[in-house]
């Protein structure tokens, strides 16, 4: 069973690895990590890290996708670009010769401990109880040096993405200046073409009526 | 399963990463290969703690996942003041720092 569940997870991370890297517009590529990860989660349950897998989920899955997602609505997928000449080529390879070489100093090492199961279960192993006891008392230093990080992440971000004046105040009053649209103009309406696009104003004035509209010259029969 | 199947898995996933960061060109979409970089470390941790029965490693992929958080925060924040600057989102154009 357990084997089961390890392949069916282990070709689901894969895969959206691959979607990851291989998909063209950028927020297929956030939903093919969101795929990822929680396949990974899965992995990790596998291996008896409860409380690992419900923070991957969490945190990964949960917050970082939402800013990608936020961030990847507000640039804008941009257009798809190609790589250069030399990276497209060489940089694929050289993953496949790394991996290739992994699982070759992976599966065929003398060491005994990657060819076992692991150590016996100890009942608790991996749950929140026990990594919290830990993160209490014996790394208590790292707990806290990570919140720490984490504070200088939030004000960083915070500090980079506002506006600064110095910087862009030139563009800025093109930012407020909005033409007057047309009515309807963005709406459903719009896209399905039951009103009149602003861009057939633009291009066609006389659909005001001002102009006499060639009339169809329908009379029946061909 | 064999630990061994784990670390493979972790390998490959590890080496897709890379080889996005390598070829890919939109900032988003190499932040994106980091994560996937720094997945498969967590896989490989996680792993080699059931390996010893220890939890010392699912700690440390706790913190790892800390440090990814708060990569992704000032990494996305930089491509928004990129993006207000009005400047191409792409790793090619975006040399001045170039030596």
């Amino acid at each position: 069973m357990s084997q089961v569940l390890f392949f069916i997870a282990a070709i689901c991370a894969i895969t959206g690895a691959l979607g990851v890297v291989l998909l063209r517009n950028p927020f297929y590529s956030v939903l093919a990590l969101a795929f990822h990860l929680v396949s990974l989660a899965a992995l990790f349950l596998l291996l008896r890290a409860e409380f690992v897998a419900a923070g991957q989920v969490i945190i990964y899955a949960g917050a970082v996708i939402v800013i990608y997602v936020f961030v990847v609505a507000y640039v804008g997928g941009g257009a798809s670009l190609p790589s250069g000449a030399v990276l497209r080529v060489l940089g694929p390879l050289f993953a496949v010769a790394l991996a290739v070489e992994l699982c070759i100093a992976i599966l065929g090492s003398g060491l005994k401990g990657v060819k076992g199961k692991g150590a016996p279960y100890v009942s608790g192993f991996g749950t929140p109880a026990h990594i919290g006891t830990l993160l209490l008392t014996k790394y208590l230093f790292p707990f806290e040096a990570a919140s720490i990080l984490l504070l200088l992440a939030a004000v960083g971000a915070v500090v980079l993405a506002r506006r600064r004046r110095g910087l862009e105040g030139e563009e800025e009053p093109s930012l407020r200046i909005r033409t007057a649209e047309p009515d309807y103009t963005g709406t459903m309406a719009e896209a399905a073409g039951v009103r009149p696009t602003a861009y057939d104003e633009l291009t066609h004035p006389e659909a005001e009526g001002a102009a006499p509209t060639p009339e169809p010259t329908h009379t029946g029969g061909w | 399963m064999a630990i061994g199947w784990y670390l493979s898995v972790s390998a490959i996933v590890f080496c897709i990463g890379a080889g996005g960061v390598l070829a890919r060109r939109n900032p988003m979409v190499i932040f994106l290969c980091l994560e996937l970089m720094l997945n498969g470390a967590n896989l490989a941790l996680v792993a080699f703690a059931r390996m010893w029965g220890g939890e010392a490693g699912q700690v440390f992929a706790l913190i790892v996942m800390v440090v990814a958080a708060a990569e992704v925060t000032v990494g996305l924040g930089l491509i928004v003041a990129i993006y207000r600057r009005r400047l191409p989102i792409d790793v090619d154009e975006l040399s001045e720092l170039h030596g």
